[in-house]
């Protein structure tokens, strides 16, 4: 006989503690492991995606054990992953959940629109002030143009 | 210690900018002084800008400094595909102070962020020269005597051209009005308009240079380019509307000033340059004294 909890089953399994983020668009899950560094950590890592979500299209799920982010770190993906939704875990229990917020500067993860602005001739990392935050408008520290949502490129 | 560098007018204050203009007038009325003996600034020139680089030239050996640097890049180790980086970093052991100009936008700030010598950017591209602005606002200031409360009609390529934008921020600070004479093509970018209507400053626009210049308190006029026009004979329709004539200055008011960035081609009519109105040439010499006072003033010498 099937155990009413199985239909709760996690498609991604629990972790002891860590952090789990959760409602990232799938097609930005790969954007987000970039902008996190995960591909260079050694923390143990799960992940899936095309998961079905009750609110948007489909989504994606990353599990990090035994790794805490500093807001500053997060919020960072913000950019690509505007709704996800964080919890922090610790002993197999969600201690605290928070939202990402886009943060008031950008550093070294997107890309100036601007075809002739320095950061895309030399290797500069790039600065953007953030002039707006919903829809997203970057102001490039070097070349002062605005780079919008539609043109955003994460490096 | 980093040192303070002039990349953009947005850097100074409105005081800091009011205090160059002062000493602008300090140097005009004596030129020739030694606060820089002993002193070397590089004038890395990456594309030919011979107006600007004789003006800081000029300004530098005046004040007892010598000067290194190179005219075009395609003569320096930049032709041998050394990054601005590597150039930089090398050139700020020989100097006191760089005054670079560069076909790439960014490439002064960037240069700021490197150097621990200050750096004065003399153009990036189609982004800010902001001693360019500055020595305007000077011409502004001397032939008015005030910047507050003026007329200013600006002519020609208000799209394009750098030295308007970078002009209307400046005088943004001060209670302007602004009359924007250009082709349809060539309008003034909703960018600029927009930051005047969140500062509640008036703006005008026309494509008729008559219905304004007679309420102008300085006509700054720009080149209008062929090459600007998406449709040639847009630009046969408007190339001689934004001419200036001597006769079209007979109901100016007497304090009028006409500016321009030079080079000139054939927007000012030659016949204009007899009239007491016509300021350019001056303006041109009052760059040369802005730029003593910016540099002195980020050598900390004055």
């Amino acid at each position: 006989m099937k155990n009413i909890n199985d239909k709760k089953q996690l498609l991604v399994s629990a972790i002891e503690s860590g952090t789990v983020i959760d409602h990232i668009p799938a097609s930005s899950l790969f954007k987000v492991i970039k902008i996190l560094g995960l591909d260079r950590i050694r923390n143990q890592i799960t992940f899936g995606t095309n998961l079905e979500s009750k609110t948007s299209g489909k989504k994606a799920i990353i599990k990090i054990a035994g790794k805490f982010f500093e807001d500053d770190d997060i919020d960072r993906i913000a950019l690509v992953a505007p709704k996800a939704k964080l919890n922090i875990i610790r002993d197999y229990q969600v201690i605290e959940k928070r939202v990402v917020e886009v943060p008031d500067t950008i550093n070294a993860i997107a890309k100036c629109m601007n075809p002739k602005c320095i950061t895309n001739f030399e290797k500069v990392t790039t600065h953007f002030r953030v002039v707006s935050k919903e829809p997203v408008a970057l102001k490039c520290l070097y070349c002062e143009k605005i780079t919008d949502q539609e043109r955003l490129e994460i490096i | 210690m980093k040192s303070r560098s002039l990349v953009s007018i947005d850097d100074l204050t409105t005081e800091e900018i009011l205090k160059i203009l002062t000493l602008a007038a300090e140097f005009e009325k004596n030129p020739v002084q030694d606060i820089l003996r002993g002193k070397v600034v590089a004038t890395l020139f990456f594309e030919p800008s011979t107006r600007t680089r004789l003006s800081f030239e000029s300004a530098v050996n005046k004040l007892g400094g010598k000067v290194i640097g190179f005219t075009d890049s395609s003569n320096s180790s930049v032709a041998k595909g050394e990054s601005l980086n590597d150039t930089i970093r090398t050139v700020n052991n020989y100097v006191d102070l760089i005054v670079m100009r560069h076909p790439i936008e960014g490439s002064a700030r960037y240069a700021s962020e490197i150097a621990t010598v200050p750096v004065i950017n003399a153009g990036d591209g189609a982004n800010q020269h902001p001693t360019q602005t500055l020595l305007d606002l000077y011409s502004i200031q001397k032939t008015q005597g005030t910047l507050d409360n003026l007329n200013i009609c600006m002519v020609g390529d208000l799209k394009y051209g750098r030295t308007v934008h970078s002009l209307l921020m400046a005088m943004s600070r001060w209670k302007t009005s602004f009359h924007f004479v250009a082709p349809e093509e060539l309008k003034m970018p909703d960018e600029q308009k927009l930051y005047l209507r969140n500062l509640g400053l008036d703006y005008h626009e026309t494509t008729d240079l008559n219905e304004v210049i007679n309420m102008a308190d300085i006509v700054y006029m720009t080149r209008v380019q062929r090459e600007r026009f998406s449709d040639p004979m847009e630009y046969e329709k408007v190339k001689n509307a934004y001419v200036l004539h001597d006769y079209m200055l007979s109901d100016t008011k007497p304090e009028m000033r006409i500016l321009h960035p030079l080079p000139r081609v054939n927007e000012i009519s030659t016949d204009v340059d007899g009239n007491t109105k016509a300021y350019y040439f001056e303006q041109a010499l009052n760059g040369v004294y802005t730029r003593q006072a910016i540099i002195c003033l980020l050598l900390g010498l004055k």
